[in-house]
């Protein structure tokens, strides 16, 4: 049974961490608490589900799906997360937090009505590529190969990804420097407006590509960004924000306590996440793997 | 201080004028107020239920309006909270002039409503909302529904799952956790006791409104090997539990039970596998065995169809229920008002007792101010003429036959009812027919 239950966690803490991801790295970097970044994961899932709708309806082969879920994510976190950094962020950098919050929630607000206007209010889902990738059996137990093997692999490849891009590629330790400082990475030369856009692309992309791989397993309606900012939160603040390894291993710890709740106290499902984060702030209030530092004066 | 002169003919005037039960002159256009969720999940309810409302009120204002006066249909957004919902329905009846008000689909909005209804002293059309304990547990002067309640609906249900599958042994439940889907599972159980006292519960999953993976939820089931699995979910959560189920094999291993399937079936298209037990929340069904042919039926399927390019849903038909009930009250008021304009409270009185036909049964009004509405189910199967699936061995059970009678609670009520309901004679029985 716990064996079973650790299966659906994998899988459903691999997804919650693409999403926890980028609003961790945005934070990371920006300093901002983004509460649009929901909106961000709905939108992916809509434009990808609408693609692969539009593709199978066409009569293209369904492996496309795959990298049509990929430049989804890349369009909406180029298209909609570059203007919203453009036009609305970059005039509240270093303001009050108080501030930043409000702003960045009026953008949800505004996002989640466009998808309405946009996309209807119709449940739609494309299944298709789940279906593709057919089943494998566990012990007598029949588990999509789309959630049990892809989901996760995709968020590995995204973790280690981000990790060799930050720490080996001159962007990568450009990104690490204006978040370390940011006066002096610009003194040397380094544009830190452009990685403050490219960061938030970036992190806007991966709760895209979250949407849009949840496309294939779950129906969208309007106001699924609500549920998912709610839970990244959950991870981020659990794991330290801005801290990427830790949002890897809060949201593994969330889906699996969520999964163990549904088997052993189903009554807790919904708690677990929020008791998880609760009892880490408690014990650490800076998160599970922020090392605290020095204030520079 | 005394009041003379034309200060007193003034007085007197505006004093006659605030009388409220007489007949009065026809108003210039009556104004009625809908409750409907045009945002968040359940506005895969509510924007139908507009949609609907809009076709019929053009309809009527198109042969000269109720009793010669046009209707102006005013929409509300229950998706923005009960709060703001009962600011705007104040609004509405205060600043608007509305006369009627339609309120509304969640039974938390009908039970906030329905004391400012009494308050405003306007008439209010509970049009889709569910809770049986609305008139069970209240009284109210102002507010009548022109649908059935879940008692009705998952009394239905059970005599349908008792009839179909006698031989079950264990169950389980995956409800959204909310108030819907913790009465519903209440009255069933309720009647399981009663129905089969030997019937296992293996497992009462309450998955959060608005779950985007039910991975655990299914991984438990596949292992439990329920005889039976119910849910009473809607909307994107049902889409998603049964797109996943399937997926997994697990509709092939238990008999599911989904009472409110119908609104979900023609977007499920192929996912949705034959021998599903599916409901309506009522009889409503564009392809209802006894009404599709009908001239009404296939006007508005054709109507709906062309205006949102898909079939109609059961909110649809309660908006139907609705409009033509208020249409029957107004015209049942204004004869007995002797062919004048009726009062609200002459509105209200005539809906006691009313009988109407809708798009599909007949809706009866009863004193408590609840309607009888039949019921319907069947079983899913594949046909050529869909690219999703029909209901087949359809059942329709009488309003009057599941309905909690007047003065009762329907969870005492289902604790005591008898196995012989299953085979009613009063229960039609119909196969798929093209």
């Amino acid at each position: 049974m716990l064996f079973l239950a650790a299966l659906d966690g994998i899988a459903y803490g691999s997804l919650i961490f693409l999403v926890a991801v980028g609003l961790s790295l945005i934070f990371g970097v920006l300093g901002v608490l983004n509460v649009a970044h929901g909106s961000f994961y709905a939108i992916g899932a809509y434009v990808a589900a609408s693609a692969v709708l539009a593709a199978t309806g066409m009569g293209l082969p369904t492996w496309l799906a795959f990298p049509l879920f990929l430049v989804s994510a890349i369009l909406v976190g180029v298209v909609v997360g570059g203007a919203v950094e453009a036009l609305l962020l970059r005039r509240i950098y270093g303001k009050e937090e108080v501030l930043q919050l409000l702003v960045t929630f009026a953008v949800f607000m505004i996002l989640e009505d466009a998808q309405k206007v946009i996309f209807g209010v119709r449940p739609l889902f494309a299944n298709a590529p789940m279906n593709w990738l057919g089943t494998i059996e566990v012990f007598g137990i029949y588990y999509t190969n789309y959630q049990l093997i892809l989901i996760p692999l995709v968020a590995l490849a995204v973790l280690v990804g981000l990790r060799l891009f930050l720490r080996r590629t001159s962007f990568g330790r450009a990104i690490v420097a204006v978040t370390q400082d940011r006066e002096a990475a610009m003194a040397m030369g380094i544009n830190a407006t452009r990685i403050y856009l490219f960061t938030f692309m970036i992190g806007a992309s991966l709760a895209a590509l979250g949407g849009a791989l949840s496309s294939a397993t779950t129906s969208l309606t309007p106001g699924i960004g609500s549920g998912m900012i709610v839970l990244s939160f959950a991870v981020a603040a659990t794991a330290g924000l801005g801290r990427i390894e830790g949002a890897a291993v809060a949201a593994l710890m969330i889906g699996l306590g969520r999964s163990a709740a549904v088997y052993f106290a189903p009554e807790f499902d919904v708690l677990i996440p929020y008791l998880i984060m609760v009892v880490v702030l408690l014990i650490k209030p800076e998160g599970l793997f922020t090392t605290l530092q020095t204030r520079k004066v | 201080m005394a009041i003379k002169g034309p200060a007193a003919v003034a007085f007197a005037l505006g004093a006659l004028m605030a009388l409220p039960t007489l007949a009065q002159d026809k108003p210039k256009e009556l104004v009625v107020g809908i409750a409907t969720f045009l945002s968040g999940p359940a506005s895969v309810f509510g924007v139908p239920g507009k949609n609907a409302a809009d076709l019929f009120f053009e309809e009527i204002n198109a042969k000269g309006g109720i009793l010669g006066v046009p209707v102006k249909p005013v929409y509300v957004d229950e998706g923005a909270g009960t709060n703001q919902l009962i600011s705007e329905y104040r609004r509405v009846v205060q600043d608007q002039g509305a006369q009627v008000m339609f309120g509304a689909i969640s039974s938390g909005s009908c039970n906030a409503l329905a004391p400012v209804a009494e308050d405003l002293k306007v008439v209010n059309v509970m049009w889709d909302c569910g809770t049986q304990t609305i008139f069970e547990e209240g009284k109210w002067k102002y507010s009548v529904r022109t649908q059935g309640h879940a008692g009705a609906e998952m009394m239905a249900t059970l005599l349908y799952l008792m009839k179909t599958k006698p031989d079950f042994k264990t169950i389980a439940v995956v409800n959204q956790d909310y108030a819907w889907g913790r009465e519903s599972w209440a009255l069933l159980q309720a009647g399981l006791k009663a129905l089969k006292p030997d019937v296992k519960v293996v497992a009462e999953l309450f998955p959060k409104f608005g779950a985007p993976d039910f991975s655990t939820e299914i991984t438990r089931l596949s292992a439990l090997r329920p005889d039976v699995v119910i849910s009473t979910s809607w909307g994107g959560d049902l889409d998603t539990f049964v797109q996943q189920a399937a997926a997994r094999g697990l509709l092939k291993q238990s008999t599911f039970v989904l009472p409110l399937a119908e609104s979900s079936m023609e977007r499920l298209g192929n996912v949705m596998p034959e021998g599903v037990i599916v409901g309506s929340r009522g009889d409503h069904y564009f392809l209802h065995p006894k009404y599709k042919n009908t001239p009404e039926m296939q006007g508005f399927v054709k109507a709906y169809k062309a205006k949102t390019g898909v079939y109609p849903i059961y909110p649809t038909f309660h908006m139907n229920q609705a409009v033509t009930g208020l249409v029957k009250a107004y015209e049942k008021a204004g004869a007995a008002a002797g062919g004048k304009w009726p009062t609200k409270e002459q509105v209200i009185a005539a809906f006691e007792g009313l009988e109407f036909k809708s798009l599909t049964g007949t809706i009866t009004i009863r004193s408590d101010h609840q309607g009888l509405e039949d019921q319907m189910l069947g079983t899913t199967k594949r046909v050529p003429e869909y690219p999703f699936a029909v209901y087949d061995k359809i059942a329709l059970y009488p309003g009057k036959l599941v309905t909690t009678p007047v003065g009762e609670k329907s969870l005492d009520w289902f604790a005591k009812v008898k196995p012989e309901l299953v085979n009613d004679k009063s229960i039609e029985t119909f196969d798929y027919s093209k």
